[in-house]
């Protein structure tokens, strides 16, 4: 977020303090916005503690423990081979987690920049980024991912591509249309009579206008990439073994469930923690920051 | 109505294009050489000479796609690599099993959304509101694969309630046809109907603030009259649009469910195309569902044009 001290943006728009300072305030009633940042950040420190917790190494079996009910020495049981879940749930929460951050930044990376292009420049620019940013959008999300990590061969960082690829396109639109938006304001005719270039133009009125819906937008989709990856993995085409994931586990656990319901419960109860706290937290990020809402 | 819908298909065109170009790309994104692969292990150069000048690889870009294209636009779509079929007949073959399913879980989704958003709407800020909501949140969050692999679990290997898999075409066995599809339906219903939750709520609340409503209130008519006649009926006007557009959504939850519960549709056929590099059946999924998705977007506008009397009349 822009700096409250920079002059440019404060001397160019000093409503934007002001809405940030309301920003803080009333996502700090929201208690959908809180509970969501509570999960996220409890399953963020659970991911980046892993390798000093104590549960054991998330590929080590235990050829004695095969497929065993949760107990104290294993809370969630043991898998086929009979490794820990509750290990390989910690670090399955790196890669859904490094999966749904890493896909939404290629597609902000990408996006933003090409949503503002159009936008800014409009014309021929426009027309092209636009028709082909309707060409992407007309295929189905999932089915897009799925073809991509196709081609592209089953692992974790293309499914991260494929991912990132597929959701970009959300974000140039998000982006452009808030560029047109914010084109069209009073001070962005100031800036222009004072002599501001193109870059000073987009960095100092464009981008930080435009950074809200795209980080509601950004935590929203780190939600459904997070469910992205783990279908992808649930099909073979992310994370692949023996590193752990919970699409994954999810997929061997489909097999043994008459005989190890446990493999299967606590990988999806962690999925969907884990995009709930995603949601609650952009719910939250939409209300605070929608000047609309008192 | 005949100019708009003549202006929305002109529009279409350029899109659908860039969808075939991008489809056409697809098989350049691949790792090596796929003549390579194709010829065998034995790799024998006149072989490999052979299948470059039958698929024209020898051929410039723009030349190669225009073959493509043209052929595409004649149905051509390739041949599948496992099954010998044509893929176009192999999706034909394929869809109806899909729309059941996406229809019936329409359906269910309906039937839970809509109501759910019109309550939550109605009670706004209640506890009633806040559950729905929570639910709907939910509903969005779960990944409809786990829920199907619990389902199966709870309902097939617990309750023997319902079959765990399978499917019996509508024709053969109409009742048999509906209980196999029932979860599997539901399970993809569910995320829809959160959407349509959401959705609905947040069309309510806008009509319940409309003069139209305080004056229907006004005239003393009863409360279930002003919600459902008067309030939900203008509601519904974005509902259906959204509905329409849930098409996608629809089809991608259907490539995991009907994994799940072994169904043989379009969105199993789009997994053992991948699983079996049938990558002809890959490029034609993604080629169809795209061109139905901008068919969908426009069936919306229509639908849009002809709910809402002041376009309709505009």
């Amino acid at each position: 977020m822009t700096s409250l001290s920079d002059p440019h943006t404060t001397g160019a728009d000093p409503a934007l303090s002001r809405r940030q300072s309301r920003f803080w305030t009333k996502f700090r009633r929201s208690t959908s916005g809180l509970l969501g940042s509570g999960i996220v950040i409890f399953f963020v420190v659970v991911a980046l503690l892993a390798p000093v917790l104590p549960v054991p190494g998330p590929a080590e079996t235990d050829w004695s423990a095969v497929r065993k009910a949760p107990s104290a020495a294993h809370p969630f049981g043991t898998d086929e081979i009979g490794r820990d879940v509750l290990s390989r749930m910690i670090w399955g929460a790196q890669a859904s987690l490094l999966a749904g951050v890493v896909s939404v930044l290629i597609a902000v990376a990408l996006g933003v920049p090409l949503g503002i292009l159009a936008g800014y420049c409009k014309g021929w620019t426009d027309a092209v980024i636009s028709r082909v940013t309707e060409a992407l959008l007309a295929a189905p999300f999932l089915i897009l991912a799925i073809a991509l990590a196709a081609f592209l061969g089953p692992s974790l960082r293309n499914a991260m591509i494929a991912i990132g690829l597929s959701a970009m396109p959300i974000f140039i639109r998000l982006a452009r249309g808030q560029t047109l938006a914010v084109m069209t304001e009073d001070y962005v005719e100031g800036g222009r009579a004072v002599g501001t270039g193109h870059f000073g133009m987009i960095t100092r009125y464009v981008l930080p206008n435009t950074f809200p819906p795209i980080l509601v937008q950004a935590t929203l989709t780190i939600a459904t990439a997070i469910i992205a990856e783990a279908s992808l993995s649930f099909l073979g085409l992310g994370q692949q073994p023996p590193a752990p994931s919970w699409g994954s586990m999810l997929n061997i656990a489909k097999n043994f469930l008459e005989q190890a319901p446990w493999m299967a419960l606590y990988p999806g109860i962690g999925i969907f923690l884990v995009v709930l706290g995603f949601n609650l937290l952009g719910d939250g990020l939409r209300d605070a920051l929608d000047p609309r809402e008192t | 109505m005949f100019g708009f819908l003549t202006l929305r298909f002109l529009i279409a065109i350029p899109t659908i294009i860039l969808i075939s170009i991008f489809v056409f790309s697809l098989q350049h994104l691949l790792p090596g050489d796929p003549i390579l692969v194709m010829a065998g292990e034995e790799r024998d150069p006149e072989v490999i000479a052979a299948l470059r000048e039958k698929y024209r690889l020898n051929d410039p870009l723009p030349v190669q796609y225009m073959a493509w294209a043209r052929a595409a636009l004649q149905g051509d779509l390739g041949i599948s690599l496992r099954t010998q079929q044509p893929v176009l007949e192999l999706i034909a073959e394929k869809l109806p099993v899909t729309i059941q399913l996406a229809v019936m879980a329409l359906v269910i989704a309906m039937l839970i959304g809509i109501p759910a958003g019109v309550l939550a709407a109605y009670k706004k800020g209640t506890w009633i509101d806040w559950l729905a909501n929570l639910v709907a949140l939910s509903g969005l969050s779960v990944p409809n694969f786990w829920l199907g692999i619990m389902l199966i679990l709870l309902v097939s290997v617990r309750l023997g309630w319902l079959p765990a898999s399978g499917y019996q075409p509508l024709s053969e066995d109409p009742l048999q046809s509906i209980k196999t599809m029932l979860m599997p339906a539901f399970v993809l219903g569910t995320a829809i109907a959160a959407t349509l939750m959401r959705h609905t709520r947040s069309a309510m609340l806008s009509v319940l603030k409309a003069d139209y409503i305080r004056t229907a209130r006004a005239k003393g008519l009863p409360e279930r009259t002003v919600l459902f006649v008067h309030a939900l009926r203008n509601a519904m006007i974005p509902v259906v649009t959204v509905t329409t557009l849930i098409f996608g959504e629809l089809l991608a939850g259907a490539v995991l469910t009907e994994q799940i519960f072994t169904i043989p549709g379009f969105g199993k056929l789009v997994v053992d195309a991948v699983f079996n590099r049938d990558y002809a059946v890959v490029q034609g999924i993604v080629l169809c569902t795209g061109i139905a998705f901008i068919l969908m977007n426009i069936v919306a506008d229509m639908a849009y044009r002809i709910l809402n009397p002041r376009l309709r009349d505009g």
